[in-house]
């Protein structure tokens, strides 16, 4: 095993393994950023810094990297890479070499992004970006704008291939009604990717526009608007979220279903129901983010009505989710603990949720902690909660070892004892004081102190449990006993191949018969 | 180029429909709804609403994982082929039942959204101008005041805004409102004070690096003390404003 092989591998496994160490990387650095700001909030005052433009920074850094380069490429880049083709009885991806080029420019985009902490004057315009700041603040907007648009175009580019692939390159037998589900959420993921990563590209770059080459888009003074940048914003950044539930969510489905040894619960509702029409909404909900931003009230009111009816596709998910535990066999592994962990944290986070749709409910709610606890719970940790299970989950196909149950499971009840401390005491205070957002201090808020305090051992809980899970991956790997081909039992095609698998998955292309599903237990 | 500018331009004001200063009034005659208490009304059903929602559907998921957990005699799971029939039924029964609860919550998010959005006639209005980093108010007779909006108790008070620089959001987490001011637009928000007393204002739009240290307060008067106040500060802008008085002095 040399380098050099690694870094020109055109093999889709170890272009996921590779996606899969940069995010868990990217992971690591955004996740210092947070325990920085949940030490920094601990007291009223400065406590680790004195200057607000430090806390700023790393809250650009966190929100971006955690979302950019962290959940979208762990998801759409390692779980959609390393599983996909073995799904699908596929030998590789249609375009291993444009794989290899996606994964590169991921790597371009996380040291673009870690550039923050070197250079002078570093981003400080939080993740979103919203001009006029971005276009007068001394800090490095362009950097941002690099960052954004070299993940974005590795995602890009991931699309096209993984599209590509499962279209053309399906096993003899397997039609499209036996797809895995994760293969039909990371389709869905990447239609979304390809319609509206354009539109975020081209708001990031109209904000160096107009910073640099002195362009007005933004600037009413000369006949722009601040307000269109939100919306081109918004208009990608909420099918984003989607982006990141879909596969996470599909990982979960994978779970669930091996370790309850049963069938996907109404396969055809999840995919056509509950993923089509995920992909089919997504895009028409994007205001519920500019409810306190004077939109026209028309517009405020109807997209109130279009985001509450994101619960029918989510709901018809959720259903079939918990419906596959109906009459299973179920045994709680690690992975299967993340995923339940998952089912919980989607649950309280989905359910939060509603009240921000309500758009005269936002006008208290909206930019206060309730917002972050909402969308940590049902974004930022479900989907975390989701790769840590899938990674376990998989973990014996990829090193062919076995992790170390005993401390897997720890290291999941103490994660999960710290994110409901943290998270939940985020949106009590946001909800009963109204403690707002990406604030450096609170002096004007006295009653939060102790809830902060409370938040930031919360986080260094937190923290504690997401370290075992790492170490427990990197000495399983290392030392771990032999898995074995299938460790779980799983029918599905993944497991049919060794452990690990050879560049070309299998000695000869696999088939699947008219009674396989890749759900159909104990029915090989 | 100047296509160019057209069409953005166009495109700009397609965002821009319907534009928000125009605030929808209702008359003098109506009794005032409070749209704080009309907040903590609607804010306690949904969470009513979601907290049922949520308990039963834990209670099943807790329950299917104690039931079919596996053991000696249950090593295979044995879920039935759904019927065509019950497959429709789990999509069509679930999705009516999501979507009255959403049409039930619609309506009333409907209701109190109008409440925050009309304005009574009888009020006390107040240009709001923000900037880095505060909030600096404007009364009809002229006075202006900083970080520090004084206004009577009993009467709806309409903020008018604007930002002369980034991006800010007024605050004010007792009379449960807030809405972005931003430059080259104009936005409004009301709110109803009913008893004397001070509140806190503080910005919710990350506008840079003191956006956390932009604070002021709402302080609620008695309307006498109010009144008597509002007309001193007059006086003092209308001598300020005559020529002959301001003469060799600074304004103040
Ligand atoms: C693992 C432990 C985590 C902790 C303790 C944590 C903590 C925080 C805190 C305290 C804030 C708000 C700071 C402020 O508003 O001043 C925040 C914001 C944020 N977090 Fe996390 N977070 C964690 C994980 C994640 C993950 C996994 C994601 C992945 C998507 C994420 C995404 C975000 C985003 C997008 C923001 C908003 C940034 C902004 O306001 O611009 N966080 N986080
Ligand atoms: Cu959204
Ligand atoms: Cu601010």
């Amino acid at each position: 095993m040399n380098l050099k092989e690694w870094i020109f591998t055109t093999d889709h496994k170890r272009v996921g393994i590779l996606y899969l160490i940069g995010s868990i990387a990217a992971f690591g650095v955004a996740g210092i950023m947070a325990l920085l700001m949940r030490a920094e909030l601990s007291a009223i005052g400065p406590t680790v810094t004195a200057d607000p433009t430090t806390y700023n920074v790393w809250l650009y850094a966190h929100g971006a990297i955690m979302i950019l380069g962290f959940q979208i490429p762990a998801l759409t880049g390692f779980f959609a890479n390393y599983c996909i083709p073995l799904m699908i009885g596929a030998k590789d991806v249609a375009f291993p070499r444009v794989n290899a080029l996606s994964v590169w420019l991921f790597y371009v985009g996380v040291i673009l992004a870690l550039l923050t902490f070197f250079i002078p004057d570093p981003p400080d315009v939080l993740w979103t970006g919203y001009p006029p700041y971005s276009t007068i603040t001394a800090g490095n907007t362009a950097l941002y704008t690099f960052t954004v648009l070299i993940l974005g175009f590795a995602s890009i580019i991931g699309g096209v291939n993984f599209l590509t692939t499962v279209a053309f390159m399906r096993a003899p037998g397997l039609t499209w009604g036996k797809l895995n589900i994760f293969v039909w959420c990371i389709l869905g993921a990447f239609v979304m990717q390809l319609i509206f990563v354009p539109v975020l590209g081209s708001a990031v770059t109209l904000i160096s526009f107009d910073k640099y080459l002195g362009t007005h888009f933004f600037d009413p003074a000369m006949g722009g608007d601040v307000l269109t940048y939100q919306n081109l914003f918004w208009f990608y950044s909420h099918p984003a979220v989607y982006v990141i539930f879909l596969p996470f969510i599909g990982v979960v489905f994978e779970i669930i279903a091996t370790f309850a040894r049963n069938p996907v619960f109404n396969y055809k509702a999840a995919v056509y129901g509950g993923i089509g029409g995920i992909v089919l909404i997504s895009g028409e909900v994007w205001i519920h983010h500019l409810y306190v931003s004077g939109m026209p009230d028309w517009l405020r009111i109807g997209q109130m009505v279009s985001t509450l009816l994101i619960s029918v596709p989510v709901g018809l998910l959720v259903i079939s989710l918990v419906g596959t535990l109906y009459k299973g066999a179920i045994s709680f592994e690690t992975p299967m603990l993340y995923a339940l962990g998952v089912v919980f944290l989607f649950l309280i986070g989905g359910l939060t949720g509603i009240p921000l749709a309500i758009t005269a409910l936002t006008v208290n709610l909206s930019e206060t902690y309730y917002v972050v606890g909402h969308f940590h719970y049902v974004m930022a940790v479900a989907g975390t909660f989701a790769i840590f299970g899938g990674v376990y989950y998989w973990f014996p196909k990829m090193s062919g070892r076995m992790y170390n149950e005993l401390w897997g499971k720890i290291g999941f009840w103490v994660t999960f004892v710290g994110v409901n401390i943290v998270f939940w005491t985020m949106m009590d205070i946001g909800a009963r004081i109204g403690l707002p957002r990406r604030y450096y201090d609170y002096a004007q808020f006295p009653e939060a102190a102790s809830a902060q305090h409370l938040m930031t051992i919360g986080a260094a809980i937190l923290g504690v449990g997401f370290v075992i899970a790492l170490l427990n991956w990197i000495i399983g790997a290392a030392k771990g006993p032999k898995a074995g081909d299938n460790p779980w039992g799983s029918p599905s095609l993944e497991w049919s191949t060794v452990s690990p698998p050879p560049h070309g998955n299998w000695p000869s292309p696999p088939s699947v018969s008219e009674e396989w599903s890749p759900y159909a237990h104990g029915r090989r | 180029m100047p296509e160019f500018k057209k069409t953005v331009g166009a495109l700009l004001a397609l965002a821009a429909a319907g534009p928000a200063l125009a605030e929808k009034t209702i008359p003098t005659a109506a009794r005032i709804v409070d749209p704080a208490a009309g907040w903590d009304h609607l804010w306690r059903d949904v969470l009513i609403d979601i907290t049922v929602i949520g308990i039963i559907f834990a209670m099943i998921t807790a329950y299917l994982i104690w039931k079919y957990r596996r053991r000696p005699g249950n090593e295979q799971g044995s879920a039935p082929r759904l019927s065509a029939a019950a497959a429709i039924g789990w999509v069509v029964i679930p999705s009516f039942v999501f979507m009255a609860d959403d049409f039930y919550l619609a309506a009333n998010g409907w209701q109190l959204w109008n409440t925050f959005r009309e304005v009574p006639a009888d009020r006390l209005e107040v240009q709001l101008e923000s900037g880095m980093y505060s909030w600096d108010y404007t009364y009809p007779n002229g006075v202006q005041t900083q970080n520090e909006l004084k206004v009577p108790a009993g009467k709806p008070v309409l903020l008018r805004m604007t930002s002369r620089d980034t991006l800010h959001n007024h605050y004010i987490p007792d009379f449960r409102v807030k809405e972005d001011s931003m430059p080259g637009r104009i936005t409004y928000l009301w709110f109803y004070p009913q008893k004397p007393g001070t509140h806190v204002v503080t910005c919710t739009e990350y506008c840079g690096v003191m956006h956390s240290y932009m604070a002021g307060q709402v302080v609620v008067l008695p309307p006498a003390e109010y009144q008597a106040w509002y007309e001193a500060e007059g006086a003092k802008v209308k001598k300020a404003a005559a020529p002959a008085e301001t003469v060799g002095k600074t304004p103040a």
